[in-house]
């Protein structure tokens, strides 16, 4: 007799291992447009004039803003990992010189190059700011 | 880590998911108490029930040296193959083995394999060459770097573990899904096949490339490192190619 049966997909499935992972690097995804809506309304009060970009400075200042601030940099490192980890998956065989480049060299390069130039930014603005 | 020679024999509890149509309106775990051999694999466990205690259990198995495919199935809830995956003699807790996830059940821990198997035939897995060669005119030549641009999909043993792992084609049993996604980039970037045409409007429909989200947990559990996730994904780069690329005129002579 065939009967065969379909066992139903657990509905919380992305909450669970071996797949939360993939949630949170989804998830924190907003985490970057919303550190971009930051940085857009700060171009707006730019400008609108003087008065509202001193408005958005003071915002930046606040101990809300700190909070959001905090939050938003947890996200983004890890999406900038975990995004950096898929992405060799996402992107057409490498081959140089006839030979297949490793996913694991493509995702440490990108993690190298997200590193140094997060860390020659974050030089620039102390020497600017100084 | 030493033998147990002293005597006591070592026991190990395999909870088995058993569905037989005939008797079972759902499937339900059964419990069995087996011995445990050092460096025993879970295939080697089944082979113990079904001799020693219960020939009623339906498993797949052939070569049990992970090359045919066969045994693959949930073990402690991750896919993996039976023949491949050795029990531990610090497990704590029962082992616990159920069919692949997302399939259809048949019986016991074999899986009904009918969908994926027509879904890798309309992919026309096999090189359509642009100019069919005769034996005369000798073999296609392949030079080593355009054989490193689709090697690896090439070694896919169609064990079914990736759409275990892949929680799209749980949620739509249509998706073409990762396995087959490899096998139509194996031929797809292969230098001699000139068949990618033929194959887009699969790649491009809704059940096709676009059904992923790069989960990428397929390409952790695939047992030959084929990276099917590599596959599907790159589908999507040619995908959009395929779609912008029509805007543009066509060079060839003969069209309009």
């Amino acid at each position: 007799m065939r009967q065969s049966y379909q066992r139903p997909i657990d509905p919380h499935w992305w909450a669970k291992s071996p797949y939360l992972g993939y949630t949170l690097r989804e998830a924190t995804g907003i985490a970057v447009a919303a550190y971009a809506l930051v940085l857009l309304a700060g171009v707006i009060c730019l400008a609108t004039g003087e008065n509202a970009y001193r408005g958005w400075l003071g915002f930046l200042a606040s101990r809300w803003s700190l909070a959001l601030h905090a939050t938003i940099l947890i996200g983004m490192l890890f999406h900038v990992w975990t995004w950096f980890a898929i992405m060799p998956k996402t992107m057409p065989r490498l081959v140089i010189g006839g030979r297949y480049v490793e996913p694991r060299l493509i995702t440490a390069t990108g993690i190298a190059i997200a590193s140094l130039a997060s860390l020659l930014l974050l030089l620039i603005v102390i020497r600017v700011s100084q | 880590m030493t033998g147990d020679k002293s005597g006591a024999e070592r026991r190990v509890t395999v909870e088995v998911l058993r569905y037989r149509p005939e008797q079972d309106a759902h499937p339900h775990i059964q419990s069995y108490d087996i011995p445990y051999t050092e460096g025993m694999s879970v295939l080697q466990a089944l082979q113990y029930l079904k001799d020693h205690v219960d020939g009623t259990l339906s498993y797949r198995w052939s070569c049990r040296m992970a090359i045919c495919g066969s045994c693959g199935m949930m073990i402690d809830g991750a896919p993996e193959l039976a023949c491949q995956t050795i029990l531990r003699a610090d497990n704590v807790g029962p082992l616990r083995i159920e069919p692949l996830k997302h399939f259809p059940i048949e019986r016991d821990l074999v899986v009904t394999m009918s969908g994926f198997i027509s879904k890798l035939e309309s992919i026309v897995p096999f090189i359509i060459p642009k100019t069919p060669r005769t034996p005369a005119e000798g073999e296609y030549l392949q030079t080593p770097a355009q054989l490193a641009r689709f090697e690896n999909f090439s070694d896919c043993i169609n064990c079914m573990l990736c759409y275990a792992a892949c929680p799209q084609f749980g949620e739509n049993p249509d998706f073409l899904g990762p396995g087959v996604f490899a096998l139509l980039q194996r031929y797809n970037g292969d230098s001699r096949d000139a068949g990618q045409e033929r194959r887009m409007e699969l790649v491009n429909s809704e059940n096709g490339a676009w059904s992923c989200t790069a989960v990428g947990y397929c390409s952790e559990v695939c047992p030959k490192h084929v990276d099917p996730a590599n596959a599907v994904n790159q589908n999507k780069t040619n995908s959009a190619l395929d779609f912008f690329l029509r805007f543009l005129p066509r060079r060839s002579a003969g069209g309009t």
